[in-house]
């Protein structure tokens, strides 16, 4: 445990020495805090429904409650977008970080001692994930706490503020969203250590974000509406596809190959 | 207290590492010489259980590769070729990052005493990245040092330093070899593992020859004593040749040249002969051939 805490600490102390990944972390969370946000403050004098509620997938309408007018319907519709993206946000923040973590290591040439400690594979990597998932729920959670905080004080209709922090979107915020990080960290290190250069290190991480952005253009466009169950069921799903990308990524990591296949 | 027995690495086609045979007792500085790619950092590699052999065994501090790893890590300390610090974490930060993964029992104790040790101390918040090569190589040194193992690998210790930066590694090497660890370094540096070594290997694949640096100058090239004369004439060559112990005897301004294997036995007989043929002695001094001629002549043998 101390040694993954070692792990964890030098990862920080690297990692936020840097401004570009600091700016990284922090800004995600602050424009899709901000930008909801601002979406209720500047929709909230919407009175009359029929304008802005065929905009509306028709499926949504069903969960809208009926005691909702049109606008506060088209208030619930547009923040709900920005709910999904708090669900993928920590898969996004700590790609490049985790994308660097080995290839990085390799680049600068400090992979070789690190691996000649008495440092367990495991170890290693689950230092190195920690430290890409912690900061990026951590920045999630804040800014989440901040929206729910923003839209108490905004919203007028106490049913509107109930939809919007639905306890579909704490489970969605509190154990999705990690769920999430922990598998785009993973999915990460392990093409991190397949690569030998950091641009496609990061280049490829990017394309984990790509199936859950699915997710946001497909509530979007009225394909489907987020709900509980399917909540649930992404949860479920991306356990067993973390334990699968856990596994892989100790498996995948071979030191011999790394050390010896790498120029 | 290192062992190994026909210890072979191969990539694909390539061997890199052919059926090596070594046994390095404790406190021994052991210099491995070779040229580039010869296999000297895959057979550290293999040692420090970093990558794993095709054939053969080895063991170090009486560990076996490929079944005790976790406690041969423990047990020494790498040198790599390159420093590979975190350049942009200070100089203390570097050291206490490795004590903890060491589990040293008194990391900033530790780091302290080899931060001083090195002359570091005063430039410990420093970032790597800002220290000179002789510098971060003294880091990388500390870092190697740090869990205070019985058995160290050197990787081209003083490559890339100048004089004094390596003057300054060299003299710690000597330093860590007085407290009677094992030492096991590569370089290419042949007056540096001759002044260092007690035994040199030289390698390419495979083993080409192991001994000590001045028994395989004698066995290269036999011994060379010079007499630097007042006078000196092809008699007196002569004479000296007629020597049952001498193999080679020529004279060349004004010195005479004499192969012999045993010179300390058979010098004063030499002295006598020259003295009772007239001839004015004025030096005697022995011929050194340099490590760099028994290198270059193995090398181009093999």
């Amino acid at each position: 445990m101390e040694k993954i805490k070692t792990i964890i600490r030098k990862e920080w102390s690297e990692v936020f020495k840097n401004r570009f990944v600091l700016f990284t972390v922090a800004f995600l969370p602050l424009i899709l805090t901000a930008l909801p946000l601002g979406i209720l403050y500047a929709t909230n004098s919407l009175e009359s429904g029929d304008a802005v509620s065929s905009d509306i997938p028709a499926q949504f309408m069903q969960f809208c409650p009926q005691e909702l007018t049109g606008g506060e319907c088209f208030q619930i519709y547009m923040v709900n977008q920005f709910l999904i993206l708090f669900m993928m946000m920590p898969m996004m923040i700590p790609v490049t970080i985790a994308a660097y973590s080995i290839v990085g290591e390799k680049t600068t040439r400090s992979l070789e001692p690190l691996l000649a400690t008495p440092i367990t594979t495991t170890e290693l990597l689950t230092g190195k994930s920690l430290a890409a998932v912690i900061p990026a729920i951590a920045a999630t959670w804040a800014g989440f706490i901040v929206f729910a905080v923003g839209a108490a004080l905004i919203v007028n209709n106490p049913l509107v503020l109930k939809a919007l922090l639905d306890p579909m979107w704490l489970i969605a915020v509190v154990i999705v969203g990690p769920l999430m990080a922990l598998m785009a960290v993973n999915a990460s290190i392990m093409i991190s250590s397949r690569v030998t250069d950091p641009r496609v290190a990061e280049q490829l991480s990017m394309v984990v974000i790509v199936p859950v952005l699915a997710l946001f253009f497909g509530q979007i466009s009225g394909l489907f509406i987020i709900n509980s169950t399917l909540i649930l069921l992404i949860a479920v799903i991306l356990v067993l596809v973390d334990i699968l990308l856990v596994y892989m990524a100790v498996k995948v990591f071979q030191r011999e190959n790394i050390l010896t296949r790498w120029k | 207290m290192i062992q190994t027995e026909n210890l072979t690495k191969k990539f694909g086609d390539l061997t890199a590492v052919d059926h090596l045979t070594l046994d390095i007792p404790e406190g021994q500085v052991f210099g491995f010489l070779g040229p580039n790619g010869a296999g000297k950092t895959t057979t550290v590699r293999m040692l420090t259980s970093l990558i794993g052999p095709n054939e053969g065994t080895a063991s170090v501090n009486g560990f076996k590769v490929g079944e005790e790893d976790q406690n041969i890590r423990r047990s020494v300390g790498v040198l790599t070729e390159s420093p590979g610090l975190y350049d942009n974490l200070s100089a203390e930060r570097n050291l206490e990052i490795y004590a903890s993964l060491y589990e040293v029992p008194d990391p900033p104790g530790q780091v302290e005493k080899f931060l001083r040790m090195l002359g570091l101390w005063e430039r410990r918040h420093d970032e790597a990245g800002t220290f000179s090569k002789g510098m971060r190589q003294k880091l990388a040194i500390a870092r190697a040092l740090l869990h205070e193992p019985r058995t160290i690998f050197l990787d081209e210790p003083t490559a890339g330093l100048d004089p004094e930066a390596a003057r300054l590694v060299r003299d710690f090497i000597i330093d860590i070899k007085k407290e009677g660890r094992t030492i096991f370094m590569c370089t290419h540096n042949l007056n540096e593992a001759d002044r260092l070594c007690d035994r040199i290997a030289v390698f390419k694949s495979h083993l080409l020859v192991l001994d000590t640096p001045k028994r395989l100058r004698a066995q290269l090239f036999g011994r060379k004593v010079v007499f630097h004369l007042l006078q000196a004439d092809d008699s007196l060559a002569k004479q000296v040749q007629e020597l049952p112990f001498v193999s080679e005897a020529n004279i060349i301004d004004n010195k005479l040249l004499v192969t012999l294997d045993d010179p300390e036995a058979h010098n004063p007989d030499i002295i006598r002969l020259l003295v009772g043929a007239g001839a004015d002695i004025q030096f005697v001094g022995e011929l050194r051939r340099s490590l760099e001629d028994v290198y270059l002549q193995l090398i181009k043998n093999a």
